[in-house]
C-alpha cells in the first residue's frame, strides 16, 4: 500500500514536471486545472469535512486576485494612475520588479484573506446549515458589487494586471505560471494531506456529524471551525493571486468575485469527485475541467445551460460523487480503513 | 456619498413612497418564498429567475400589442404550470433531502433559466410601457408613476385573495396541514405529493404576478434574478415563517432601505448594499439566537 502510494505520487510529480514540455499548447489549461484543484481541495476542507457548505470562498479568491495585482503595481507605480490608464503601457515593469512584486503580492494575497476569514469567522460560522450557505453567497456577491464601485482598483472597467516582462523567451510566461500553480498545488496537497492525518480532521468530522455533541464532548468547535475556514482562505487567496496574473485582466463580477462561475465550480468539483475525501476533489476537478473545456469549445454560448443541467443532474443523481461510488462498489480498496483494534472493540460491544 | 436626502425633505418623502411601493412587490415574492419554505422546507434560489420570467411574459404581450397589465392574469397561469413542471422534474427529488442539496439544485435551475432567458430575449434591459402617466404630489415635488400605484394595488389584491384561499379552500387547508406536519397529514389522507406540487405552482404563479408588475414599473434583465431571491429570503428571515403582517412590513422596510441606499451611496452600490444587509441581518440573528441559547442553558 505504502509502496503503491510512493509510485503514484512520484508518477504524478514527474508527469506534472514534464507536462508543459509534453503539451506546450495546453500550458494555460494545465495551470488553470492546478488552480481549480487547489480551490476544490480547499473548499472540501470546510465544505466536505466540516459540513459547512460555503458559496463564499470566492470572496477570498477574488480578494487575493485584487490584492496580488494591486501590490504588484503599487510597489513600483502609483496605483490610481495605473488603473486610470486602463492597461495602456505607460508604466512597464522590469523583470526584477515583476517577480519581486509577484512574490510580495502572493504573500499578501494569501495572508490578508486568512486574517479576514479569522475576523469574520466568529460571526459567520455561528450560522448553521442553509443560513450559512445563503450568507456566504451574499458575502461573495456583495464583495463583487462593492469592488465594482471602487475607483482605485478600476471600478467597472476592470484592472489590467502587469504584463509579463520580456525575458527573451516566448514560452516563459506560460511556463512561469504553470510551475507557480503546480507548486501551489503540491503545497496545498501536502498541507491538506498532513492535516487529514491529524486529530484536527477528526474534530472537523465530528463537527460535521453532530456539532452539539462535539461541543458537549469538550471540543471548542468555534475555534476549529475558524481555523478550518482560515486554511481554506489562505489557499483560495493564493490561487486567486496566481489566477489574476494568469488571466491578465481583473473584472469585479466576471473574473474576481465570479460567484456564478468559479464560486459554483469549486462546490461542484468537490461534489462530483466526492465530498469529504482527499482524492475526490482532485479527480472531480480534473474531470470537470476536461468536460468544461470541451463544452466551452464545442457548444459556445450554451455552456451555462449545460452547467445548469450538470449541476441539477450531479446534485440529484450523484450526490456522493465518484469516490463515494467507488467506496460503495469496492469497499475493500477505497473504503474507510478501520483499525483492527477498533473493529475488535466494536465486535465486543455487539 | 450624497446627503441631499437630508437637506430636501421632499426627496425623503419621495424615497419613502417609492420604497413602500417597491416593498409591497418584494413582500409578494417573499410570501411565495415563505410558503414553499414552510411547506416543503426548500429554499428556492431560482425564485428571482421565476420573477424575471414572469416579467418577460408581460413584456412579450407588450411587444405583440396587448396591454402589459393583462400579463398580471396570463403570467401566473403560465407560471403555475411551469412551477408544477419544475416540481415534477427536479424539486420532488430533493424535497426530503439535505437542505444544501436543494439550494444547489435550485442554483442550477437558476443558472439554466438565466441563460435560457438570455438566449430567448437577449441581454438588453427592457421594460413594458404601460402608458399610465404619473401623479404629482406636494406642488409637483414628488413624482409617482401611476404604474407603481397600480402594481402595489394588484399585489395587495393578490395577497389578500391568496390568504383567503389558504384559509377557506380545501387545498389551502391541505397545504397548511402539510406545513404543520407532513407525516400526520399523509396519515389523514392528504396527498402530500400533490400538495407540494400545488405549493410550488402557487409560488411560481406569485412570482409570475410580481414579475409582470416589475416589468411594468421597473426594468427587467435576464441576470437580475438573484437579488430578488436574496431580498425575499431576507424578508422571510426577518419576518419569520407564517407571519404575514411581518412579511408585508419587512418588505416595505427593505424597499425604503434600498431607496435610501440608492440616494446616499449611489446607484452602483444598491445591489451590494442589499447583499451586505443580508449578511448583517444573519449575523445579528446569530448573535441574538446564541444569547437565547446561553440563557436556556
Amino acid at each position: 500500500m505504502n509502496k503503491n502510494n510512493l509510485i503514484l505520487y512520484s508518477g504524478i510529480l514527474i508527469f506534472g514536471l514534464i507536462a508543459p514540455f509534453l503539451f506546450p499548447a495546453f500550458k494555460v489549461q494545465l495551470s488553470i486545472l492546478c488552480v481549480l484543484i487547489v480551490l476544490a481541495t480547499t473548499w472540501n476542507i470546510q465544505g466536505g469535512e466540516m459540513g459547512y457548505n460555503s458559496f463564499g470562498n470566492i470572496l477570498f479568491y477574488g480578494l487575493g486576485m485584487y490584492l496580488c495585482a494591486s501590490v504588484q503595481v503599487g510597489m513600483f507605480f502609483p496605483l490610481a494612475e495605473w488603473t486610470e490608464s486602463g492597461g495602456e503601457k505607460t508604466f512597464v515593469h522590469t523583470p526584477t520588479q515583476f517577480f519581486q512584486g509577484m512574490a510580495v503580492g502572493l504573500v499578501v494575497a494569501a495572508i490578508v484573506p486568512t486574517i479576514i476569514a479569522g475576523l469574520i469567522g466568529y460571526s459567520i460560522l455561528g450560522l448553521r446549515g442553509h443560513y450559512f450557505a445563503i450568507c456566504t453567497l451574499g458575502l461573495g456577491v456583495a464583495a463583487g458589487e462593492i469592488s465594482g464601485g471602487i475607483e482605485i482598483i478600476g471600478a467597472g472597467q476592470g484592472f489590467t494586471t502587469p504584463p509579463f516582462p520580456d525575458v527573451g523567451s516566448l514560452e516563459a510566461r506560460g511556463e512561469f505560471f504553470y510551475f507557480l500553480s503546480f507548486f501551489t498545488l503540491i503545497l496545498t496537497f501536502i498541507a491538506v494531506r498532513s492535516i487529514y492525518s491529524t486529530r484536527f480532521k477528526l474534530i472537523l468530522n465530528a463537527i460535521r456529524d453532530n456539532e452539539d455533541k462535539a461541543e458537549a464532548m469538550g471540543i471548542e468547535t468555534m475555534k476549529y471551525k475558524i481555523i478550518g475556514w482560515m486554511i481554506s482562505a489562505f489557499f483560495c487567496g493564493l490561487a486567486g493571486g496566481i489566477m489574476g496574473g494568469l488571466v491578465g485582466y481583473i473584472d469585479s463580477t466576471d473574473v474576481a468575485f465570479d460567484g456564478r462561475e468559479m464560486g459554483v465550480f469549486m462546490v461542484l468539483m468537490a461534489i462530483l469527485g466526492g465530498k469529504g475525501t482527499l482524492w475526490g476533489p482532485i479527480i472531480g476537478a480534473t474531470i470537470f475541467h476536461i468536460f468544461k473545456e470541451g463544452f466551452w469549445t464545442f457548444f459556445l454560448g450554451w455552456q451555462y445551460v449545460a452547467l445548469g443541467v450538470l449541476i441539477v443532474v450531479i446534485v440529484i443523481y450523484f450526490p456522493e460523487g465518484i469516490m463515494g461510488w467507488l467506496r460503495e462498489k469496492y469497499p475493500e480498496r477505497f473504503g474507510e480503513v478501520v483499525d483492527e483494534k477498533d473493529r475488535k472493540a466494536q465486535v465486543e460491544l455487539k | 456619498m450624497d446627503f441631499m436626502v437630508f437637506q430636501y425633505p421632499m426627496i425623503t418623502v419621495q424615497a419613502c413612497l417609492d420604497g413602500i411601493l417597491l416593498g409591497i412587490l418584494f413582500a409578494l415574492i417573499a410570501y411565495g418564498m415563505a410558503l414553499q419554505w414552510g411547506v416543503m422546507n426548500i429554499i428556492n434560489i431560482a425564485q428571482g429567475d421565476l420573477v424575471i420570467l414572469g416579467g418577460y411574459i408581460a413584456y412579450f404581450m407588450y411587444l405583440y400589442g396587448i396591454h402589459p397589465a393583462w400579463g398580471v392574469i396570463v403570467a401566473p397561469v403560465i407560471m403555475y404550470f411551469l412551477g408544477v413542471l419544475i416540481y415534477k422534474l427536479v424539486i420532488n427529488k430533493v424535497v426530503d433531502r439535505d437542505l444544501f442539496i436543494s439550494i444547489l439544485a435550485t442554483f442550477g435551475i437558476s443558472i439554466l433559466f438565466m441563460q435560457l432567458m438570455n438566449f430567448a430575449f437577449g441581454a438588453d434591459v427592457v421594460l413594458a410601457n404601460s402608458d399610465y402617466g404619473t401623479t404629482m404630489l406636494f406642488n409637483n415635488n414628488v413624482v409617482l408613476p401611476n404604474s407603481k400605484l397600480f402594481s402595489a394595488f394588484i399585489s395587495i389584491l393578490f395577497a389578500i385573495c391568496l390568504v383567503i384561499y389558504m384559509k377557506k379552500s380545501k387545498l389551502g387547508r391541505a397545504i397548511r396541514a402539510t406545513a404543520q406536519n407532513a407525516r400526520a397529514a399523509k396519515i389523514l389522507g392528504v396527498d402530500t405529493e400533490k400538495v407540494y406540487a400545488a405549493t410550488f405552482g402557487i409560488n411560481a404563479a406569485l412570482c409570475g404576478v410580481a414579475g409582470a408588475l416589475i416589468s411594468i414599473t421597473f426594468t427587467i434583465h435576464p441576470y437580475m434574478g438573484l437579488p430578488y431571491t436574496i431580498r425575499s429570503f431576507m424578508i422571510v428571515i426577518v419576518a419569520g415563517l407564517g407571519n404575514l403582517p411581518g412579511v408585508a412590513m419587512s418588505g416595505m422596510g427593505l424597499g425604503v432601505f434600498e431607496e435610501f441606499a440608492d440616494y446616499i451611496l449611489g446607484t452602483e452600490f444598491r445591489i451590494g448594499s442589499v447583499f451586505l444587509l443580508l449578511v448583517l441581518i444573519l449575523v445579528y440573528r446569530r448573535f441574538k439566537l446564541s444569547r437565547k441559547r446561553e440563557y436556556l442553558k
